[in-house]
């Protein structure tokens, strides 16, 4: 898979020299500037945070939080441990860009991170790294070996006051420990599973003290806004979406592969970029943000810009940036029954309606694609869905309606085909 | 204060409540499965969603603080809708099969599903099936199909019990409850997961199928196995105990049960209660009425009075009886002439008998034990004596208390511990008196105890600081400690700290009534509410020097006495031991020659007294079984035949009548001050045993309690030694050796704990492969089996 680099964090990243991620290559491209920076000329940590506002950089983990405000909510001045987390469980179908970050700059994380820990005054920070991608976790680990060495990490940070240790811990392969208090549960050595909140990590976060969690991709965003100023990379992007962002193009195009473009470029380019549909076939739709964002109709992608506003305009979500591409010959109750499947085996089990819901969605639309539907069946999805979102602990619940809903809405007439003629109305090719 | 309206009611609450707290503080009841009072909030079963004006969805009562100003609706259409959803839910993969399930008629299940479930089920897919579990001889967990996943039973252990023993393994759908793979639950607690699961999942397994819930009866009555006094529910059917549930007490046992209370009433109903008199003639026992059983004992009791005087009468009372029992057995034995009874069969050090003037109890509410800052607990295996209380002191932990300790082994107690110090038994007041003197010097004061041979060491400062430092801090002496061969040491030096630090101090209780039975003179030196009387001998004494009768009120020595080797040699000299028992016990059909079938607790009306002073009275909850009868009235009725004065009781009011006013404002009575005492370390050579009753060895019914016996911790004893000791005697861990006090040796297998001190060997008692040894804190000698 191709690394398209036009932007920030691949800037100048040449993924086919294999020493690209070392520390040597990354400080040939302007790498560890932001921290010296930072620690020479006592940069405050107001002013590091101040610049994230001014950035407007939304966090890349899905939700697409403000990540300026969230650092603000960390309580600085607390006395105890305070401790900085990054997110590298991707483990959400269709996303695979934290892992390109890992693999080919990951000095940009490590140094995003350190400035994390210096903005919000913790003295230990984790990368906890999805169990599946192991040459992933060990390539970071020597990272980490080498930001040691070179005295970026550990005591009196190129000779300031200022310290920080940082480690890598891998899961296990859970989808849920993605979700951030599942991540730290797991992290603390316990079964990961999402606590309820409030309290928020920012209060009540790992072993109980004060965190800040984010995605790898948000924290690897860090030291060019030092560097470069946050109005450059507000700029780079659109207003309220400021920068670029790695979106992972995956499906039914020539070329798929992680795609770095600043926010607000259309979606016809990104397809353009990707090599457009293979086969020349026809586009039906577009999961725009990863598993969990709801389907598109590729007409309506086809008039959006990827950014978080234009996307959520058009009701879906930008969430992790994993773009997936159909074309006409999928069968939407089978794409939709692979995506219910996936929920109902990851659900981790404490709500009720998560728990029940999951599975009892999968399989009625399991019966469906069989053959096997009801009349009453689409209704029953549709209500079973609304008795799911919104009332659990995290937002899978939510995650696993919004798939079954917008296939409904938007390619409704496939399912009751199929419920009626007991065959589906596309036949579905594998290619 | 916030102010907040739950369903138009206007109401004021403290911060940091949630709407569940709210909803509570004014009767509103929200369904709920997984929120319990006492557990950590979970927030996962989600029955409990109410409508909050302003939120976009549905919020969890039980998880969502309260805000100024915020509006509830808990019944609203709303409310109502995400309610009856999640119900649907839950019943979608349970398999409602109410009809044979053991919870039914108590589920909470089904009782909110009558509510909130609809008529019929939109799940027409296949329903989900979860194997059966072993969780040991108490719990059941083998329809697992029926777990709502509420997590209470993985809470329970972990925060109350104190370890994780319940998990829940998996994700999803697939998430199953379950113990370590292999393992049983084996907490002293365990039995409260039946009570927490909401639904038929964990269910009694001694109890399982025996009865419908609706045709029990509910009773109110008193645990008698230790001095907590736990509140009970008996439920009973066709005149049987079929199980026994906690009734709540938020001053003594909060909502929870030790198993030891929950499951021994199996005793109860088996075979070895004796059901009629019987009296021994040429060597075999014969059933008989209870006019000749009597007689027979009348005839004993002038028979050896006559032959070798009042003084050659022994009486021996077990603190499990009622302390209307306890009462009319002191009045017939000082009415008779008799002054040697004792209740303090266990006890060894009776050198403060003498200087003391009231009954030793907790020295306050067992609440302000459990929230003061700092405790120190003298000799005590808390987890085997006091359960629940072991419990509650770990909950005071979690709250902030510093707890410490001085013991003879350095056991697990699932806590965190401030300041420890491990030493033998003979030298627990060596460590209380390092404590005492070094209270003394912070607190700049002098204890009125020669404290010049004292060393203080480190931990025993970190105590004293802890005691001191401490706005309210209790000293309490376990079992352990009251067995110990410086029992008036540890009085005396405890009661020195308590006034120089301003601790509250005192005992945990060992038995049911040990608080009853001094306050109503079951004692050798004092009387009724203290009243002097002609002194007696004590129990060592009536062991030591054997008497030529004994009556055994509730009693079997060989498990009951610190020495049962002596007690027993002095039960086969006398020339008659008359037994009232409600167990037909091998050691008492050897050595006795009348038995009379007396009431258990569950049988006769009576009272206990809990060691914080509290007196909690009890009706029968079945009749007696077969011709027994309830032990007051065999009293009575004895003195009657006896012909002394003042046995005209109707009813058990009328006993408790004479005992009671003065009870009402005894709490002078109460005292743990003693006098006269000095210190003087015991001089020891060679191993000392350590000998504890293990939970389930207790007394007479929970050792006859069937599935409390099928538990690990009535399994046969170890001794126990550190590595130390094994290596002198040449014996490595796991080994048989030969243990011997006196006249008895048994094998057991040894084990090496380097928690123990150096110079005691530790070996349970009480059980039926050791009860032929020694005394519980005597030497002992260890070699190679
Ligand atoms: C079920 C679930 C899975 C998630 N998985 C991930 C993930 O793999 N990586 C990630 O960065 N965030 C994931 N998130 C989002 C995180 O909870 C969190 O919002 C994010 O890490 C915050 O970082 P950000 O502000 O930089 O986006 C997931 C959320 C949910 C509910
Ligand atoms: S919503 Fe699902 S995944 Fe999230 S906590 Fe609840 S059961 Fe677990
Ligand atoms: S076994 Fe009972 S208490 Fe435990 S989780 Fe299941 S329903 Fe809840
Ligand atoms: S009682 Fe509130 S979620 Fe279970």
């Amino acid at each position: 898979m191709a690394v398209f680099a036009n932007g920030i964090l691949f800037e100048g990243v040449d993924t086919s020299d294999p020493n690209c991620w070392k520390i040597e290559a990354y400080q040939a491209r302007g790498g560890y500037q932001a921290l010296k920076k930072i620690l020479t000329e006592g940069i405050s940590q107001d002013d590091v945070i101040a610049e994230l506002k001014t950035s407007s950089l939304r966090g890349r983990g899905g939700a697409g939080f403000p990540t300026g405000l969230k650092w603000s909510f960390m309580p600085r001045s607390f006395p105890g441990d305070k401790y900085v987390v990054c997110n590298t469980d991707e483990g959400e179908p269709g996303t695979f860009k934290d892992r390109d970050i890992l693999r080919f700059n990951p000095h940009a994380l490590i140094e995003g991170m350190i400035i994390a820990g210096y903005a919000m005054g913790a003295a230990r920070g984790y990368n906890y790294i999805h169990g599946e991608i192991f040459a992933e976790y060990e390539r970071f680990e020597e990272a980490l070996d080498e930001a040691r060495r070179a005295g970026f990490l550990g005591q009196n940070i190129l000779g300031s006051t200022f310290s920080y240790e940082l480690f890598a811990h891998h899961g296990y392969g859970a989808y849920i420990c993605g979700e951030e208090t599942a991540l730290l549960e797991s992290l603390e050595g316990k079964k990961g599973q999402p606590r309820f909140k409030p309290p928020f990590p920012a209060s009540f976060g790992l072993y109980g003290k004060p965190t800040t969690i984010n995605n790898t991709e948000t924290f690897a965003s860090v030291p060019y806004i030092i560097t470069q100023g946050g109005q450059k990379f507000l700029e780079l992007g659109k207003p309220n979406n400021g920068g670029t962002k790695l979106f992972s193009v995956s499906g039914h195009v020539n070329r798929p592969g992680n795609y770095e473009i600043p926010l607000g470029t259309p979606f016809a380019e990104l397809l353009e970029m990707a090599g457009g549909m293979r086969g020349g076939k026809k586009l039906k739709a577009v999961i725009p943000g990863g598993s969990s964002a709801p389907v598109l109709p590729g007409d309506i992608m086809m008039q959006c810009t990827m950014d978080y506003d234009s996307i959520a305009k058009a009701g879906s979500m930008l969430g992790s940036g994993a773009v997936i591409v159909m074309n006409e010959d999928v069968c939407m109750v089978r794409a939709l029954e692979r995506l219910a499947y996936f929920y109902h085996e990851e659900s981790c089990g404490q709500c009720t309606p998560c728990r029940e819901g999951t599975g009892w969605l999968y399989r009625v639309i399991h019966r469906i694609l069989n053959g096997e539907g009801r009349p009453e069946d689409l209704e029953l999805l549709d209500s079973v869905g609304n008795n799911m979102a919104g009332r659990t602990i995290c937002a899978l619940a939510d995650a696993a309606v919004f798939p079954v809903r917008s296939f409904t809405k938007h390619f409704r007439h496939e399912f009751e085909h199929l419920i009626e003629h007991k065959t589906p109305l596309v036949n579905h090719k594998w290619c | 204060m916030l102010e907040i309206e739950i369903d138009g009611k206007k109401l004021t609450v403290p911060q940091g409540s949630t709407i569940m707290d709210a909803a509570h503080s004014v009767g509103t009841y929200i369904p709920h499965f997984c929120y319990h009072k006492k557990l950590s909030i979970a927030a996962n079963c989600r029955m409990c969603l109410v409508e909050v004006e302003k939120a976009p969805k549905p919020l969890p009562a039980c998880a969502t603080p309260v805000t100024d100003g915020m509006r509830v609706h808990t019944h609203s259409d709303l409310a109502v809708k995400a309610q009856q959803g999640v119900m649907e839910f839950l019943l979608i993969n349970h398999p409602l099969d109410c009809p044979i399930c053991d919870q039914g008629g108590e589920c909470q299940l089904q009782d909110i599903a009558v509510g909130y479930g609809g008529g019929s089920s939109r799940y027409q897919e296949e329903k989900r099936s979860v194997p059966g579990k072993d969780m040991g001889p108490l719990v059941s967990a083998e329809e697992m199909s029926r777990c709502i996943h509420c997590t209470r039973c993985v809470r329970f252990t972990e925060e109350i019990g104190g370890f994780q023993e319940i998990g829940m393994a998996n994700r999803g759908e697939f998430s199953e409850i379950l113990p370590f793979l292999g393992k049983t639950v084996d907490s002293e607690i365990s039995g409260n997961v039946i009570d927490l699961c909401p639904v038929g999942a964990l269910t009694s397994k001694p109890f399982r199928y025996s009865a419908r819930s609706w045709e029990l009866s509910r009773r109110k009555s008193v645990a008698p196995h230790d001095g907590l006094g736990s509140n009970l529910i008996v439920q009973v059917y066709n005149h049987k105990v079929m199980r026994v549930l906690p009734l709540e007490n938020e001053a003594i046992n909060e909502c929870w049960l030790s198993d030891r209370d929950r499951f021994s009433y199996e005793a109860l109903n088996s075979d070895a209660r004796l059901t009629r008199p019987m009296i021994k003639h040429d060597g075999k026992w014969h059933e008989t009425d209870w006019q000749t059983a009597l007689d027979y004992v009348v005839k004993g009791l002038t028979g050896v009075s006559a032959q070798h005087g009042k003084d050659a009468i022994g009486v021996l009372a077990g603190a499990g009886a009622t302390t209307e029992e306890l009462y009319l057995l002191q009045k017939l034995a000082r009415a008779f002439g008799v002054n040697n009874i004792d209740h303090r069969l266990r006890q060894r050090d009776f050198a403060a008998d003498e200087g003391q003037t009231g009954a030793l109890w907790l020295g306050s509410t067992i609440a302000e034990m459990a929230s003061a800052n700092a405790v120190l607990v003298v000799g005590s295996t808390q987890r085997h004596e006091q359960p629940l209380l072991a419990a509650r002191l770990r909950q005071a932990v979690k709250k902030g208390a510093e707890l410490n300790l001085i013991h003879v082994a350095d056991d697990e107690l699932l806590t965190r511990v401030n300041a420890k110090l491990i030493v033998a038994p003979q030298a627990l007041a060596d460590g209380l008196a390092q404590v005492l003197k070094a209270v003394a010097e912070l607190k700049g004061a002098s204890a009125n105890l020669d404290l010049s041979g004292v060393t203080v060491y480190d931990e025993a400062r970190r105590i004293a600081e802890s005691l001191v430092r401490a706005e309210t801090a209790s000293v309490v002496l376990g079992s352990v400690a009251q067995h110990s061969p410086v029992f008036s040491q540890l009085l005396a030096i405890g009661g020195e700290i308590a006034r120089l630090s301003g601790a509250h101090f005192g005992v945990f209780s060992e038995a049911a009534n040990s608080v009853g039975a001094q306050f109503v003179g079951a004692l050798p030196r004092r009387g009724f509410a203290g009243a002097a009387v002609t002194a007696g001998l004590n129990a060592a004494e009536m062991i030591a020097a054997p008497r030529k009768a004994y009556v055994l009120w509730g009693v079997e020595p060989e498990a009951d006495c610190h020495d049962g080797q002596a007690a027993v040699a002095a039960m086969k000299a006398a020339e008659t031991v008359i037994a009232f028992t409600a167990f037909k016990g091998d050691g008492l059909l050897d050595y006795a020659d009348v038995l009379l079938p007396t009431a258990p607790f569950t049988e006769t009306a009576g009272s206990f007294v809990n060691m914080e002073g509290k007196l909690q009275t009890f009706n029968g909850v079945v009749r007696p079984l077969g011709e027994t009868r309830p032990g007051w009235k065999v009293l009575r009725v004895l003195g009657n035949l006896l012909s002394l004065q003042g046995f005209e009781q109707n009813t058990v009011e009328d006993v408790r009548a004479e005992f009671v006013g003065p009870f009402g404002d005894g709490a002078a009575k109460l005292s743990n001050a003693v006098s006269g005492v000095a210190l003087d370390k015991p001089a020891v050579t060679g191993l000392v045993r350590v000998g504890e009753v293990p939970m389930y060895h207790v007394d007479a019914i929970v050792r006859r309690a069937p599935s409390l016996q099928a538990t690990v911790h009535a399994k046969a004893p170890v001794a126990s030694a550190n590595p130390a000791v094994l290596a002198a005697a040449g014996l490595a861990d796991g080994e048989l050796a030969v243990v011997r006090q006196g006249a008895c040796e048994v094998r057991v297998p040894v084990k090496a704990d380097a928690g123990l001190p150096e110079g005691v060997l530790r070996l349970a008692a009480a059980h039926p492969a050791t009860v032929g040894l020694g005394g519980l804190f005597d030497p002992i000698e260890l070699k190679r089996g």
